[in-house]
């Protein structure tokens, strides 16, 4: 038998399987997050977008037969959450975090309204690369089947890194998100820019929902998000706003959350459960860990509401 | 693509006509004609509030002049917007930093210029900034990000930036506010070498008549929005520069020193505390300030200064090592400053010492509002605070709208006079005070050292930490220089000069 040849690696392996599948969400999200707070907002809302990504990605790739198709109206739904977030907090004396938490709200109350009548039907998944396909045993092909979102999300990061060094888009986000009176005496109009970089924030959350629905776990329904909208702004603290370390940071939560279901497929039967809080557990540590009462922040952009 | 320009045409010749400036019934800027020649340096003096920064915000396009004209060049100028201003060749750097502190010199020169590439090829960028910066006359660490660099770094950067963006009429602000006198003469020098050079003409905002007669070549005097004097520096004394300045007001007297040197009332003994960054340490073996006595510690800023104050105030933790006033140690709790009667001054009070959102009379209340005569009150009394807060703002003549409104509605002179009203109000035995007087105008920094010297004079033990060294060497009995984390200087003051303490500012000695 396959499974009595693995024995303990199964675990190991199980993690690896469970991290790349878990963290794709935490990746986009994050990349969504990291985006608009280098331009000097923060968005808490991107749970919400990502829950109605979830939804109205699982709807039209229902509707339309195209699990891409299904990605792109995520995108576009998500980067619609981010405009009117992004348009509100221009106005005078509107606090994003407000504002973020009030859409939160919004995008899932949305979502479960007008997601209802997709709970039964079954849409078509995003297609996965086999790149297990070397190997005789079926739970290393199962734990190497990546899907190409985690590709892509790979990509994302890698290029969000080079846009911040080396394009003018990047160093405009970067200029806004450190120094409001910096970008005006340069004769930028702030407002705009973070609200574009909060849109396009966006549209990487919306994104984030269609893989929930689209590929892991696979099917819309309300509980399909389990908090990694919001658990991005811990990460992307973790992260020190560097989108390459976004990606080894949504590794390590996504390996932290497959943590209870690898010990529940090796036959622990009891406990198991307490690992499911593991990624919870791992933000509250690493946030008291990262933290001190004393020192600035390294690598925080400077508008930041919360770092201030 | 086009390289940038930095010495295409040369210095430009500007020229203000009748330029006039309302504010509803307010005239901030009556009728200024000033012509600032080619080539040369040109200072404008005038007191808080007597329409410099208007003047300059009109010529640069930020205000639309009620009336008046502009020529640039000798052809008249329209100017609606600081766009049009940069594209004729004008531009400013202001007296706070506009730099972007996490990008590097290098990412804040090429992101200021308008035709900014889309993508940036940094081997080739990277190559003409070595070449712009080989012809200019002083040079900046390129790939440091500006947050590591020293105040008169980010000072000739900014400077730098313009010409880099190919400006030849430069509005400097109060350039040298946060400067070292090093520093500053050094920038001075060099922007007066460019002027020589005809490569551009300078306009620079100054509050510090050595800098005139030093750098400058002419002078123009605004008083409550007119242009009241000006011409030839060689023609004008510091006096006469005063004098047309200030009018008929007059700045009061440093209050004479009197008094005895009593004994010790703060003593720091091997006090350690991290610093802002957290990476590095400052460490103040001894330091004892006598009743009395104005101890003043100079520095650039960031020499530990900040964390120092924060110790002492309780806001900074501090590793090892003690604070005693009066012989017994000193945690710094609201309960402790008032039995040992001590007050503090901290930089930015608006920020430090008041809730910037809460009333004047509350905030001038902070120390009291809980007691009652010896004891303490459960139930406030509205009508002492209020008392209590009308009379010192007479006392200590805060201009404030009205009582009820935010302090932070106040300017920074008024706020720094209210915190002051509440600190130095009853039996005050040692003062600490940081930079009391940054940002203010003549008047208020007269009046406002007065007050020290005053409760020096009635036995108080004054620690003052300023980075304006004129400051500390008219108030300080003793001076001290911070660098680095670490007491590196300690004389009496009338054992010390000027040179002596810059040398041991900049850490050469």
């Amino acid at each position: 038998m396959m499974e009595g040849d693995l024995g303990l690696w199964a675990i190991p392996l199980a993690i690896l399987g469970g991290a790349i599948r878990v963290s794709t969400p935490f990746l986009f999200v994050s990349l969504g997050e990291l985006l608009t707070e280098r331009s000097g907002r923060i968005n808490l809302g991107l749970e919400g977008t990502l829950v109605f990504g979830a939804m109205s990605g699982y709807a039209v790739a229902y509707l339309t037969g195209s699990a891409w198709t299904g990605v792109l109206a995520a995108a576009a739904a998500g980067s619609v959450f981010g405009l009117v977030h992004g348009v509100l907090c221009s106005l005078p004396r509107v606090n994003d975090i407000a504002i973020g938490i009030a859409l939160m709200l919004l995008g899932m109350g949305l979502a479960f309204y007008f997601g209802k009548p997709f709970i039964q039907p079954v849409a078509p998944d995003l297609p996965a690369i086999p790149l297990g396909w070397w190997a005789e045993s079926p739970q290393v092909q199962a734990s190497l089947r990546v899907n190409v979102l985690f590709l892509i999300g790979i990509v994302a990061a890698v290029a969000l890194w080079w846009m911040f060094r080396a394009t003018r888009v990047g160093l405009l986000i970067r200029v806004v998100g450190d120094s409001t009176d910096a970008a005006r005496a340069m004769g930028l109009r702030p407002a705009v820019i973070r609200t574009l970089a909060t849109a396009a924030g966006g549209a990487f959350a919306g994104v984030g929902g269609a893989y929930l629905s689209l590929f892991y776990p696979g099917s819309w329904n309300e509980g399909i998000s389990s908090g990694q909208g919001l658990m991005a702004v811990a990460l992307v603290i973790f992260a020190r706003w560097n989108p390459i370390a976004c990606f080894w940071a949504a590794i390590l939560f996504g390996g932290a959350g497959a943590l209870g279901p690898a010990l529940q497929s090796v036959g622990v039967s009891e406990g198991y459960y307490l690992f499911y809080a593991a990624p919870y557990v791992l933000t509250l540590a690493l946030l008291i860990a990262t933290s001190s009462p004393t020192r600035a922040m390294t690598g925080a952009p400077g508008e930041l509401s919360i770092t201030k | 693509m086009s390289s940038p320009t930095h010495t295409e045409g040369g210095a430009l010749g500007v020229e203000t006509l009748g330029m006039t400036m309302r504010f509803g019934a307010f005239t901030a800027l009556d009728a200024v004609s000033i012509r600032f020649a080619p080539g040369r340096v040109h200072a404008l003096l005038g007191e808080n509030g007597a329409g410099k920064s208007t003047l300059v915000k009109c010529m640069m396009g930020f205000y639309h002049a009620t009336s008046g004209q502009m020529l640039v060049d000798r052809r008249e100028a329209r100017i609606a917007d600081p766009r049009d201003a940069h594209a004729l060749g004008l531009g400013m750097v202001y007296q706070h930093f506009t730099l972007v502190p996490s990008l590097t010199a290098a990412e804040n020169l090429v992101i200021a210029r308008k035709d900014a590439p889309r993508v940036i090829d940094w081997r080739a960028e990277n190559a003409r900034l070595e070449a712009f910066m080989a012809r200019m006359p002083f040079a900046v660490p390129l790939d440091q990000p500006v947050r590591a660099l020293s105040a008169g770094e980010k000072q000739k950067l900014e400077i730098l930036k313009q010409l880099y963006l190919g400006r030849r009429f430069l509005i400097l602000d109060e350039p040298t506010s946060v400067l070292t006198p090093d520093e500053a003469d050094e920038v001075l020098g060099h922007v007066r070498a460019l002027c020589e050079a005809g490569t551009i003409t300078v306009l620079m905002i100054t509050h510090k008549f050595r800098e005139v007669t030093a750098y400058a070549d002419d002078v123009s005097v605004l008083r409550r929005g007119r242009l009241v004097g000006g011409g030839r520096v060689a023609d004008l004394s510091h006096g006469e520069m005063a004098r047309l300045m200030m009018g008929d007001a007059r700045l009061a007297e440093p209050a004479p020193r009197a008094g005895e040197t009593g004994a010790p009332v703060l003593e720091v003994e091997s006090v350690r505390a991290r610093d802002r960054s957290g990476l590095k340490e400052i460490a103040i073996d001894a330091l004892t300030v006598r009743a009395g006595e104005i101890v003043g510690v100079a520095g650039i800023s960031g020499n530990g200064q900040m964390e120092l104050m924060e110790v002492l105030t309780g806001q900074r933790p501090q590793l090892a090592g003690e604070i005693r006033v009066k012989g017994a140690p000193y945690g710094a709790t609201r309960e402790e400053a008032r039995v040992k009667c001590v007050r503090y001054l901290p930089e930015e009070p608006l920020h430090n010492a008041c809730a910037p959102r809460m009333s004047v009379t509350e905030n001038i209340g902070f120390r009291s509002f809980d007691l009652n005569g010896s004891g303490t009150r459960f139930w406030l009394s509205g009508a002492e605070m209020r008392r209590r807060a009308a009379d010192l703002v007479a006392e200590f003549k805060v201009k404030a709208a009205s009582l009820d409104a935010p302090i932070a509605a106040l300017s920074g002179g008024n706020v720094q006079r209210a915190v002051l009203a509440r600190e130095l109000t009853g039996e005050v035995d040692l003062l600490v005070i940081s930079n009391p007087c940054f940002g203010l105008d003549f008047t208020a920094v007269a009046e406002i050292r007065a007050r020290i010297m005053a409760a020096r004079n009635a036995g108080a033990a004054v620690l003052l930490m300023s980075e304006d060294l004129d400051e500390i060497i008219e108030l300080a009995d003793r001076v001290l220089v911070m660098s680095e984390g670490r007491i590196a200087y300690d004389r009496p003051a009338a054992e010390t000069d000027r040179a002596e303490i810059g040398r041991h500012m900049g850490g050469h000695a």
